[in-house]
């Protein structure tokens, strides 16, 4: 085979395009400068998204790659760069998002010198990559890179980062075409898939009088939604969700029992306390789900299916560990499964949500008070997407509203910070969940704290053009802290009190349409007049100050000592 | 009990990758759980290494950390073993002023006595090597302690699997069957040639 001769920067543009890779979101700087010379020649193939600040790049590689279902692929230089993308990394790694990050780096002579922006970006990032690796020769470029994207995307997906000194950015070398990696030889994606377990799980379920499967992000991670359907259809049993596996399945399916955990509906959490047999579905017992760990679902057998063998165990130990992938082990177990009728055990859960809707929901959705509140915000957006919006979220109460009232249709369309948290995530992730998914609309709901943590993306949103729709649902608090302050710490509101800049200004001014709304018969218009508009939206939402979010477990006790108010 | 605390000896199967180390002992710092010994060398295959680790914890907390270790891309197998499912040696190495030790013992005594060897005998100090458990190693130092120890040393612990044939068959093959890639360094460290930086 005839080679030709290319330089490490061009040797990473073209590994970038033999993985099908269409966007990248990126800052250039001094450690990079070679990779992006190249990409000036490249622009006809790949899609660069400058952003305002690498953590907005990296959660924008994040919303992209939770709506396109493929690796997000983002750039940055060294120091400051790199060390800007691990709040990201972390999140990532936590939500098993897969991400593949290319950092520069200075010239491998200079590695430990304390040179300019240099920092010890590969120890930094251990904790919170799945894999890492600083290359300081580029004819190692294509292999690495291809490893990278294999293992940012195969098993239980993760964030890689691969660190790339400058020279070898520079350095020409014999290019000899780019191999898709498709095994490294220490590294098992699947566990192998044991019978045994299989049938033990099944004997489990068809002997269960009440079983209750509780459902997590690896079911979209695992393209097994549909599989998932068929085992929840043909058992008959009730399936509740985490907050990352939001929309695997559609809102009104009939056996959805809504969301688990803290902020979760009633019948599912303190069912759980009472179910039989508990069938849990790629998540992991995190402590928001779980509430106290030994007063969770005491009574019930575990079964536990995960990619991850170290899940298994780890939090709840399972009676029986199904290791796999999900998209495997479901249709097994639905073969085996008997039809069964458990309408009787379903009548439970509609109790309890009646229950909830009289005590917690009705109020919620219609407020006596004079402001708004945050569920009748999310209720009118329902009204006209009817659950075909792609809806992004920050983190704090909008966040536990938007995932308990919103409705989808279609998988992939919940785009949230889970297991870290992490506020300043939702304006940058929604500029990356509509570049994943361009034919949709996309909701950014976001709280009056977390937008001014990265309101910089506006910036990306006005040079771009990206049509997001933003809603600010502001209470001029930060909301969550302020609840567990007034219910745990006596209503001592210590910095918990945030002030605003005028958002219709400052949207108006990066060339963004705004408005404000903050009466009630004026909502519906609004929200229609913000989705209805070509191009992106600013809609800052008043919303009632001291609103809580219920039900709730307070922190420390048991699913079932969950509180309606 | 099997949640009582006790010494386990985690033996991982590794490539030998630059930073491995790091990843793998993050795992345990990340818990706060103190690291007894840790020794890393070049396995009975070469192109694998392999890492012998001492802890003191609960068999639970092992378990755990076995298998987040065993989930890091790099690490081929890690196993577990409490002390009666091995067979394990420190090494440690003593040194003393050649003037204090030769006029108040008997060198010879302490040859005997704690099976050591003399592994250098200078006009001015002596450095015996003794091999053998924690115990054993210590039993000489607290003699010597009394005769000017200058300096001690232990090694962290190696150990053998009692029962460990079967792997390390399947290792052999593994290896043969697909190389490991070879070990990339910094070849540039050092060398500050005229390369134009900014």
């Amino acid at each position: 085979m005839e080679t030709k001769q290319l330089t490490g920067s061009q040797a990473v543009l073209e590994a970038c395009i033999a993985e099908g890779v269409d966007t990248i979101f990126g800052y250039p700087g001094g450690a990079i400068m070679p990779i992006y010379d190249a990409l000036y020649d490249y622009t006809d193939k790949l899609k660069h998204v400058l952003v305002r600040h690498e953590q907005g790049g990296i959660h924008a590689g994040q919303g992209y790659a939770r709506t396109s279902g493929k690796v997000g692929v983002v750039f940055a230089t060294s120091g400051p760069g790199a060390t800007n993308l691990v709040t990201g990394l972390a999140d990532a790694m936590i939500d098993s998002t897969p991400l593949v990050c290319i950092t520069g780096q200075v010239f491998a002579h200079l590695l430990g010198t304390d040179a300019f922006q240099e920092t010890d970006i590969i120890n930094i990032t251990m904790p919170v990559t799945k894999w890492n690796y600083q290359i300081t020769d580029a004819t190692e470029i294509p292999h690495i890179l291809a490893k990278a994207f294999y293992l940012a995307k195969t098993g239980r997906p993760g964030p890689v980062l691969i660190d790339i000194t400058k020279n070898a950015q520079f350095q020409s070398f014999d290019y000899q075409g780019y191999t898709v990696c498709n095994h490294v030889r220490s590294y098992r994606p699947k566990p192998i898939i044991r019978q045994e377990y299989i049938d033990e799980a099944i004997q489990l379920i068809n002997e269960a009088k009440k079983p209750l499967v509780i459902y997590g992000q690896g079911v979209i991670l695992g393209n097994a939604e549909n599989e998932f359907k068929q085992f929840i259809e043909k058992s008959g049993m009730p399936a509740a969700w985490t907050i990352l596996a939001l929309s695997a399945m559609p809102t009104d399916h009939p056996q959805n029992m809504g969301m688990l955990g803290m902020h979760g509906n009633y019948g599912p959490n303190v069912l759980t306390n009472e179910c039989d047999v508990l069938i849990a579905v790629g998540m992991r017992f995190d402590d928001r789900v779980t509430g106290r760990l030994d007063k969770y679902a005491k009574q019930a057998k575990i079964i536990h299916l995960d990619i991850d063998p170290s899940e298994i165990d780890k939090n709840l130990l399972a009676h029986v560990g199904v290791w796999g992938d999900c998209k495997e082990t479901l249709p097994l177990l639905t073969k085996g499964i008997e039809q069964k009728d458990r309408s009787e055990w379903l009548q439970v859960f509609a109790g309890y949500a009646k229950e909830e809707y009289e005590q917690c929901i009705h109020d919620e959705m219609h407020p006596t008070a004079e402001a708004l509140s945050m569920a009748e915000v999310i209720h009118a957006v329902n009204e006209i997407t009817k659950g075909d919006a792609v809806m992004v979220t920050d983190v704090g109460q909008h966040q536990m509203v938007t995932c308990r009232y919103a409705k989808f249709n279609q998988t992939r369309s919940n785009v949230t910070s889970g297991g870290l948290g992490t506020m300043g995530f939702g304006l940058p992730a929604a500029i990356g969940a509509k570049f994943g998914a361009p034919e949709r609309t996309v909701i950014a709901v976001i709280g009056d704290g977390g937008i001014q943590m990265t309101l910089q993306e506006f910036g990306t949103i006005m040079q771009t053009g990206v049509e997001v729709k933003v809603m600010i649902l502001n209470n001029e608090f930060l909301g969550m802290v302020r609840q567990w302050q007034q219910l745990f710490m006596d209503k001592r509101y210590s910095f918990v009190d945030i002030e605003s800049p005028d958002y219709v200004m400052l949207a108006n001014s990066y060339k963004i349409a705004a408005a404000k709304v903050s009466k009630r018969e004026d909502l519906v218009d609004a929200v229609t007049k913000m989705l209805d508009h070509k191009g992106s939206y600013v809609l800052e939402v008043m919303v009632g100050k001291e609103n809580n979010v219920f039900p709730m477990v307070p922190q420390g006790c048991s699913v079932s000592e969950i509180r309606l108010k | 009990m099997e949640n009582e605390k006790q010494e386990f000896t985690i033996t991982v199967y590794t490539e030998n990758q630059v930073g491995l180390l790091n990843r793998i002992a993050i795992i345990f710092s990340r818990r706060k759980i103190n690291v007894e010994s840790l020794n890393t060398s070049p396995s009975e295959v070469p192109g694998i290494h392999r890492f012998t680790i001492v802890v003191v914890e609960s068999r639970e907390v092992v378990l755990k950390i076995v298998r987040q270790i065993e989930k890091q891309v790099e690490v081929l197998k890690a196993y577990y073993n409490t002390n009666d499912e091995i067979v394990w040696q420190e090494l440690a190495l003593y040194k003393v002023l050649s003037d204090e030790i030769t006029e108040k013992v008997k060198v010879e005594r302490l040859l005997r006595e704690f099976g050591a060897r003399a592994v250098a005998i200078r006009k001015d100090f002596i450095v015996f090597e003794t091999t053998g458990h924690r115990e054993e190693t210590n039993k000489l130092m607290e003699a010597l302690a009394p005769f000017g120890l200058v300096e001690f040393v232990r090694s962290a612990r190696v150990a053998i699997i009692k029962e460990s044939a079967g792997f390390h068959e399947k290792l052999k093959d593994f290896e043969k069957s697909e190389p490991g890639l070879e070990l990339v360094e910094n070849e540039y460290l050092g060398q500050r040639g005229n390369v134009f930086t900014m």
